[in-house]
């Protein structure tokens, strides 16, 4: 559905276009509760991605050639009704949240709820119903009608609080750490483990993103590039206002906040180009500062750092890294050469999959 | 004016005024001096009227400009507005003063004016037969603060906001440091000082409110006997007289960060913007129970008086908005999920945040058992009720969603949460509006209006609003940011239909002000209980419109009545 709806949408075709949209709006409205649960749990089916295939590391220096974006992924498509595919562990498990339990349960609820409605309006009018009763009282339905959701409330919960626990575990030591700061307006990436590198990026002109093949209002001039497979320790800070960095395709968001450093784990499943915006009220270019995050493997991210003039004197631990915090300190100081770290890459992919 | 013989009591004691008991003051001094709680009442209605007004043009505004991508229209109104050639970022300035004017216009002077200013005034005194407010000079300049407020706000939009543009682009949760260095003209100190006027004025309601009900109810109306709406005024009473100060103190040091070089809000200074943010949510929360809990008092009345009746679980119906009012006050912090909260505090606000759909559960099932049983019939007021149980349902089932801090990392700050709080606000609180001026207009008024363009009014209504706002929640998944003139391509589709909605509930609110017309000019003249022998709260023994003072002579509660 959403690939059709992206390719129908050619300009020019006004007539064609309107009316579809007039026909949709109606029936969606008509029958959106209804629709909502399947949708959304057709497109989290597709998300079950498989693995990208990571090339022998070949690229040299300075051979980074910005990816194209794919439509219709990381990037809202026109006319969805659901959330946009989930590219992170945390964004499958919050969108199979949001998707098996909260979207059928608020749906039983208003259908239960417009149900007794109809009923009443049916069985208890004036002409139905000449004579009211006058039961104004009757515990036992009070009782269940307090305990029934508060039982449904504790079945969320669990989910829920499992959902904060996930997102929340801590990068590990040796984790790559990259710091966004959010300025107005536009947003500076550092990567303090790759020799202080800093890309500042700046939201496109409407008609450089679409020489470039990239949607309006998102694309930008320097995209941040990140490594998959792996946990990344993104901080985020506010220079001037507060700013809130978001990609909703990566279940994303953190406000960058003046006077305080806020940090979160992001893990990428596939190499892909996953568009964001600003997140909160920052002035008036606030809907002009979009974040583009460019996710390569590793060999390949390293290529990009070299081609900035980056350093790579931090890589991800082999396997048994993780069992072996002790010798984490000591992956700042003994420089990776290139050739190792790419050939440390399809290991780190393996060992950073997320456990269950 | 109405004979009130058969309601009114003749006095026995020596007024001055005792030869007529309906006079009134002359035109200034009854509408500029007023103590009269039904005449301050109408001035609040009026009120709010004329600022949901300006408040619903400005909205309609920030539709027309995000029916397409790309800017259409705002460097237009910049460049009239500013009066010369408006550059990108003067007009990008001007959608923040839009979005910051609508959002404090409907929440300080459009809702909160004709809820509890308005039905507020005119009917808690009457329901619990009192003569009038405890403290009625008081309640004059409760009103006339609330005014000035407005004037204050309406001003800062002419003074210089930013060096970008006129008028304050702060949001109407004005956080700082946005608010503060963010915004370096007059137009946010006068923004803010709008709020300080009008709290001021809503905190003196509130301690109207709270000592009428405590020390004037009639003989024999135990508090377990009020009408649910005091009941409903009386928990949102306490809620304004305990959160609206928490706001004073927040926008207080934003002014004295913005003026006078502290920096509460400031990190270069030690201060933490969060800590704004908490502040204004431990007002912000209590203040959207504020909003919709006289809404509940009112839709409770009306599905009684139609169902004929008593409202199922009277006692559970009052504790469950007590209940609503208590947790109000410790969830704030699930507005602020993705400010770095840790991961604790997000548990706990997540989990105490579900606990309120419990209370308001009870009410929703309360209100339907009302009804059955019933024998219901279909007059424009139940309908508007009706109308308000099933949107107030699916504003609530996307609370839920929203309360869990995981899911919201995600629909924070876009269009899903503007579709939640619209679907309680504009289409919960705003219905029950409707509701209650449908319910109460003849016995305001005197005058009957067209049922007919009543009913026509909420299905047009029903209509729109539910294409402006169901499409907003796809928009929320999709991702797309609030506070944005501008947007990518993909999010046109949902943004036209529900620009489209906005032109239907236009024409609905046509219809509103065509009946009030067609009331004043042509309406029947109301009986003193037009609605028939179900209506038995207090006001329905007065008759259409009350006389200018009532009650003098106490009316008695009798033991068997029982609302």
């Amino acid at each position: 559905m959403e690939s059709e709806s992206a390719t129908t949408m050619n300009f020019g075709e006004n007539i064609g276009h309107t009316a579809r949209r007039a026909a949709s709006a109606v029936a969606a409205f008509g029958v959106a509760l209804a629709a909502l649960p399947q949708a959304a749990l057709a497109q989290a089916a597709t998300a079950a991605a498989e693995a990208a295939p990571t090339e022998a590391a070949s690229a040299a220096a300075g051979s980074y050639v910005p990816m194209k974006p794919v439509p219709g992924i990381g990037q809202p498509v026109d006319g969805a009704i659901g959330f946009q595919q989930q590219f992170s562990p945390t964004g499958h498990y919050a969108l199979w949240m949001h998707d098996a339990i909260l979207m059928p349960v608020i749906t039983i609820i208003s259908l239960f709820v417009l149900l007794l409605l109809i009923i009443v309006a049916a069985r208890f009018n004036k002409r139905a119903n000449p004579v009211a009763s006058r039961t104004s009282h009757n515990t036992l339905i009070e009782v269940i009608w307090t305990l029934v959701p508060v039982l449904i409330l504790v079945g969320i919960a669990i989910p829920s609080i499992t959902l904060l626990a996930r997102q929340y575990k801590p990068a590990p030591d040796n984790a790559l750490t990259v710091k966004a700061t959010g300025n107005q307006w536009f947003w500076t990436y550092t990567y303090p483990d790759n020799g202080g590198l800093e890309v500042i990026s700046n939201m496109l002109p409407d008609d450089e993103a679409v020489k470039r093949g990239e949607p309006a209002k998102l694309g930008v001039d320097n995209r941040l590039v990140l490594p998959v497979g792996e946990p990344i320790r993104l901080q985020t800070v506010g220079a001037d206002v507060i700013h809130s960095f978001a990609v909703p395709s990566l279940w994303f968001k953190l406000d960058a906040v003046p006077g305080r450093v806020n940090e979160k784990v992001l893990f990428i499943e596939k190499p892909g180009v996953y568009y964001g915006q600003c997140s909160e009220l920052c002035g008036a270019r606030h809907g002009y500062m979009p974040i583009a995050i460019e996710a390569l493997p590793r060999d390949k991210f390293n290529a990009w750092v070299l081609s900035q003039g980056g350093k790579l004197d931090h890589q991800p631990k082999a396997p048994a890294a993780a069992a072996a915090p002790a010798a984490a300190p000591a992956a700042g100081a003994s420089a990776a050469p290139a050739a190792d770290a790419s050939a440390a890459a399809p290991a780190s992919t393996e060992s950073a999959a997320p456990a269950a | 004016m109405a004979t009130t013989a058969e309601t009114f009591q003749a006095h026995g004691d020596a007024h001055d005024h005792a030869h007529d008991h309906d006079h009134k003051p002359g035109f200034f001094a009854r509408w500029f001096m007023s103590t009269n709680h039904k005449d301050i009442g109408t001035l609040y209605l009026i009120f709010a009227i004329f600022a949901g007004v300006i408040g619903g043009a400005v909205s309609g505004l920030m539709r027309l400009e995000l029916e397409q991508p790309g800017i259409q229209y705002l460097t237009i109104w910049a460049t009239w507005f500013d009066g010369k050639p408006a550059e990108m970022n003067t007009a990008l300035h001007l959608w923040n003063v839009l979005i910051t004017a609508h959002g404090l216009i409907m929440v300080f002077f459009m809702v909160m004016p004709a809820i509890i200013g308005g039905f507020g005034n005119w009917f808690v005194p009457l329901m619990i037969g009192a003569p009038d407010m405890a403290f009625p000079r008081m309640n004059n300049i409760s009103f006339w603060l609330t005014v000035a407020g407005f004037c204050s706000l309406m001003l800062s939009a002419f003074v210089p906001g930013d060096t970008t543009g006129l008028g304050a682009g702060i949001g109407w949760t004005a956080y700082a440091p946005l608010s503060t260095y963010g915004s370096s003209g007059p137009a946010t100190d006068f923004a803010i000082f709008s709020l300080h006027l009008a709290g001021a004025g809503s905190i003196m309601g509130a301690i109207n409110f709270i000592t009428t009900i405590f020390n004037m109810r009639a003989p024999g109306m135990t508090l377990h006997k009020m009408p649910l709406f005091v009941w409903s005024v009386l928990v949102t009473a306490f809620l304004l007289l305990l959160a609206l100060p928490v706001l004073a103190a927040a926008i207080t040091m934003l002014i004295t960060d913005r003026n006078f070089g502290t920096t509460f809000f400031d990190p270069s200074g030690g201060g933490d913007p969060i800590l704004y943010q908490h502040l204004f949510w431990f007002f912000g929360h209590p203040e959207v129970y504020i909003m919709i809990l006289p809404g509940f008092g009112i839709i409770s009345q009306i599905i009684s008086t139609f169902s004929k009746k008593p409202v199922f679980g009277y006692l559970g119906m009052a504790y469950a908005m007590v209940a609503i009012g208590v947790v109000g006050f410790i969830v704030w912090a699930h507005h602020m999920y993705t400010t770095g909260l840790s991961v604790n505090t997000k548990m706990y606000f997540t989990a105490a945040t579900m606990v309120i759909a419990v209370p308001t559960g009870i009410k929703i099932f309360s209100w339907i058992a009302t009804m059955w049983g019933g024998s219901l019939e279909f007059k424009a007021p139940m309908v508007w009720a009706i109308g308000f149980i099933f949107l107030f349902t699916v504003g609530g089932v996307t609370g839920v969603v929203l309360s869990n801090g995981g899911i919201d990392d995600n629909l924070q700050d876009t269009y899903y949460v503007v579709a939640h709080f619209h679907y309680v606000l504009s289409l919960g609180a705003v219905t029950s509006l409707f509701a209650g001026f449908y319910y109460w207009f003849p016995k305001m008024s005197g005058k009957m209006y067209s049922e007919f363009l009543a009913h026509l009014h909420f299905w047009v209504f029903f209509v729109g609003v539910n294409l402006i706002f169901f499409p907003m929640h796809f928009l929320g998944f999709q991702g797309m940011p609030r506070r944005y003139p501008d947007y990518p391509a993909a999010f046109e589709h949902w943004n036209w239909v529900a620009t489209l909605g906005y032109k239907i509930m236009a024409v609905s609110t046509l219809i509103f002000f065509i009946n009030i017309l067609y009331a004043f000019v042509a309406g029947k003249k109301a009986a003193g209980n037009y609605w028939g022998e179900h209506a038995t709260t207090l006001e329905w023994t007065l008759s259409s419109p009350p006389p200018f003072h009532q009650f003098e002579t106490l009316p008695v509660i009798d033991d068997a009545a029982h609302h």
